[in-house]
């Protein structure tokens, strides 16, 4: 029996509920039961599926941008396929992936479990949202049918704007699904906040809150209130284009630069909507893997909000040399400055987390270490374009493609896949092939080291970037920078490989394979439909160690729960645990 | 345990219903009113998150306009007689009659939220239905200014093409701005995105009122009363701005 004066996580619950309670996956069955769910978890699933395509997708035309740029001239395409080549990359890339990525994906299945609630405050407009996404995915597919859009991601005007240019319907619906993508992101975001302040458990204190929360509110309140200014920018494209409305063209009176304003108002927010969360996963993992409490909690939680908040005042700094003012620009590279404090704060406190913690070192610890290393380096690359002197020679360079790519690479796409990782036994109930996924990690990271760093010496030697053709003094970079690309593709494609795997034939995971005193592992792995068998109270922090039971961080249950006597042998964290309770 | 939604069409999810008759289900477990979704203790608790997320749904609807309200102000700092010409061809009259009948179908849409809240099922439909008629009336009026600025050749960008005998006598003798088509593409999107708000609120209000009409609300439940009359104020709010920025700005 547990002990009666330990106050446990989750209320007293007889035993019966844990070994009967079906996991979320047992509740209903076929595809009608999953494409009208109202489960938070499926649909969580359903955004995983859909941006891991998306993903693929965009990854295959980096491939076929770097085969281009093998060499000098053409090599498999002409000018005008490349440049709608890289667009499309951009596009899906920040659009259909990276974007909804972790909030829509991780965020979606988790939030609920780590507030102790039974779902998202609007399980309707939830999935509705996910159906949004869907649209806008296939707007986007209906502009790659229609014709080329070959703007870059970003739609400059007059390029973007000018009727005679390109295809013109190509260009209406691409910016029309990104217009519609952007419903499904605001909406995700008022059902994450409304979510965090309404529907946690009794004791879910706002200083107790996991920091993926803070992260991923912080996220949903720059998704709220900065991507409805992309959607009347957009908007204002689609009418400029279709109906000559004169704002962006100079001949009308208009401005193209106007454009670049409103673009990078959301644009410049949106960088935070992709990092924060990425940020918030890395907080989780390293406090995990080192067995401690996050060092300076408080901090790491305010330092979300500060970047959401400065995240909208720098926008400018995207725009150094397109004719703004020099008072505007000193005053955005300043600003530009002061957003780097909260991200050197995260960084400090994970560090000085890992000081004297029991460090494990798994595959998303892996990833989450690579993120502390990548990141810093792709941020501090941004305090060197941010710089205004320097900015003059680097801008639309290489320089600016590496630095985005560390960031954005280095920094969520290494995050995403930590937490891949990390919740996937909470997800699927399976473990993974810890070696095959090591050394699918260490292939992804030294090929995007061998493409990326590359990339910050050529551009720094002057290579522009979106460029289709270059002098032959670039050749030998970019090829190293290629090769690097396709050992990326390779690393992963075995990390598909190695989920794959598990999914089909995985062995089963306890309910808290990774020992953690996080609240989503304390209810079996897949949780039950309504995610704990009854509403828990949470009388401590996601990361007090010091004060969960043994129970709690090797089995997942206090004692009650377990059919028969507690297992006395601590089970190895990657292998799987012999005494929890058995599941459908 | 009940679970079904609040939405008669909807089936609730089929998960969901197996779990009511779950043979393990909790003792007290009626879950409260048909209206109480399974994921909230209590009607005050899904009230209240309501509420939330209806106010950060209008928090992003404001952005949204800013955008607009932005484009505006800047052309009107770099144009300013151009902007003050073309803002006399507009109808203060029509404008003026336009925000009569947005701010009137306000008040019919709050009394249609006090309405409900007492229970008193005749009086919110009556109101609702004036509000839907003011909408209407709203959108007959901005036909009707519409037509005379397609006549006028008032239009945006490379369409403007003023007809002389069809402008305002208050600007009779001045000489035809160079911008005005930067005024009129402004004119145009601010008016016509708030237009499109305007049907949208058509139809929800039309919802509600069917809702309504099948004795959906009571005194213990008109969450969506409220939230949709929530909505209507941000469409009048909008062009409460609007109207003085467009049309009475000299």
């Amino acid at each position: 029996m547990a002990n009666e004066a330990q106050i446990a996580v989750l209320a007293p619950i007889d035993a019966a509920h844990a070994t009967t309670d079906r996991d979320f996956y047992a509740e209903s069955s076929g595809i009608k039961n999953w494409l009208v769910t109202l489960d938070h978890k499926r649909i969580g699933l359903m955004y995983l599926t859909s941006v891991m395509l998306a993903f693929i997708a965009a990854g295959i035309f980096a491939l076929l941008i770097r085969i281009e740029l093998l060499s000098v001239g053409q090599t498999i395409m002409d000018a005008d396929t490349y440049n709608q080549v890289f667009t499309l990359h951009g596009a899906i890339m920040v659009f259909l992936f990276i974007i909804p990525s972790v909030p829509a994906a991780l965020g979606n299945f988790l939030l609920p479990i780590v507030l102790g609630a039974k779902d998202v405050a609007f399980p309707r407009l939830n999935l509705m949202s996910f159906y949004i996404y869907v649209i806008g995915a296939i707007m986007a597919l209906a502009s790659m049918i229609i014709g080329s859009v070959d703007t870059g991601w970003t739609f400059y005007t007059p390029y973007s704007s000018s009727s005679d240019v390109g295809s013109q319907n190509a260009v209406i619906w691409m910016t029309g699904a990104v217009f519609v993508l952007g419903f499904s992101s605001i909406l995700t975001g008022v059902n994450f906040i409304a979510t965090i302040h309404k529907m946690r458990a009794p004791g879910q204190h706002w200083k107790r809150l996991p920091l993926f929360v803070w992260a991923t509110y912080a996220t949903s309140v720059i998704q709220v209130l900065a991507t409805p200014v992309l959607a009347i920018t957009l908007l204002l494209l689609i009418m400029e284009r279709g109906f000559g409305l004169g704002i962006f063209d100079p001949r009308l009176g208009g401005d193209p630069v106007l454009f670049q304003h409103f673009f990078w108002f959301y644009s410049h927010p949106a960088v935070y909507i992709m990092i924060l969360p990425g940020m918030g996963i890395v907080s989780e993992i390293i406090a995990t893997f080192s067995r401690r409490p996050i060092f300076g909690y408080m901090f790491v939680a305010m330092s979300s909000v500060a970047l959401a908040l400065l995240g909208f005042l720098v926008w400018g700094h995207h725009m150094f040399t397109s004719g703004q003012s020099e008072y505007s620009t000193m005053v955005f590279s300043a600003l530009t400055f002061l957003v780097a404090i909260p991200s050197g704060v995260k960084v400090l406190n994970w560090v000085a987390t890992l000081y004297q913690g029991q460090i494990v070192l798994t595959t998303p610890m892996l990833y989450a270490l690579a993120f502390i290393v990548l990141f810093s380096i792709g941020g501090l690359t941004g305090l060197t374009l941010g710089t205004l002197s320097v900015d003059i020679h680097l801008h639309d360079t290489y320089y600016v493609v590496a630095h985005f790519h560390y960031v954005m690479v280095g920094g969520t796409v290494f995050a995403f896949f930590g937490g891949l990782h990390y919740w996937w036994p909470k997800m699927t109930g399976k473990l993974y092939d810890e070696r095959m996924a090591k050394v699918a990690f260490w292939i992804f990271f030294v090929g995007f080291n061998v493409t990326f760093l590359s990339q910050f010496v050529m551009g720094s030697r002057g290579m522009p970037r979106r460029y289709y053709d270059y002098l032959p003094q670039f050749e030998e970079l970019h090829r190293f920078s290629s090769v690097g690309a396709f050992i990326i593709g390779i690393g992963i494609l075995l990390m598909i490989v190695v989920f794959v795997r598990s999914a089909i034939g995985g062995p089963k995971s306890p309910p808290n394979p990774w020992g953690s005193a996080g609240f989503e592992w304390q209810t079996t792995s897949p949780p039950p439909l309504e995610n704990f068998p009854r509403t828990p109270i949470m009388t401590r922090g996601p990361y007090d160690y010091h004060l969960a039971t043994e129970a709690e961080l090797y089995s997942g249950f206090p004692e009650d729960f377990q059919k028969s006597e507690p297992s006395k042998s601590e089970p190895s964290k990657s292998e799987p645990s012999k005494s929890e309770p058995s599941k459908s | 345990m009940s679970t079904a939604s609040t939405d008669a069409p909807a089936s609730p999810d089929s998960a969901l219903a197996d779990k009511a008759h779950d043979d393990h289900a909790h003792g007290d477990h009626s879950h409260g009113p048909k209206f109480l979704a399974h994921h909230f203790d209590t009607p005050v608790h899904q009230f209240d998150t309501a509420k939330l997320g209806m106010w950060l749904f209008l928090a992003q609807e404001l952005l949204f306009f800013g955008g607009l309200f932005v484009a505006y102000g800047i052309y009107r700092n770099w144009y300013p007689d151009d902007f003050s010409w073309s803002s006399h061809q507009l109808d203060r009259f029509m404008g003026g009659a336009n925000t009569i009948v947005l701010l009137f179908s306000s008040l019919t849409a709050a009394l249609a939220v006090r309405s409900a809240q007492l229970g008193t099922r005749k009086n919110t439909s009556i109101l609702l239905l004036i509000t839907i008629a003011c909408a209407f009336g709203f959108l007959v009026i901005k036909y009707f200014e519409y037509v005379h600025k397609f006549e006028a050749g008032l239009l945006p960008g490379n369409l403007f093409h003023p007809h002389v005998d069809h402008l305002a006598a208050s600007t009779a003798g001045l000489p035809i701005p160079r911008h005005g088509g930067s005024f009129f593409g402004i004119y145009f999107m601010m008016t016509g995105v708030h237009g499109v708000h305007v049907i949208i609120g058509i139809g929800v209000i039309f919802w509600i009122w069917l809702r309504n009409h099948r004795g959906e609300f009571t005194t213990e439940y008109w969450t969506p009363v409220d939230l949709v009359a929530l909505y209507w104020h941000l469409v009048d709010l909008v062009w409460i701005y609007l109207f003085p920025l467009l049309y009475l700005i000299d």
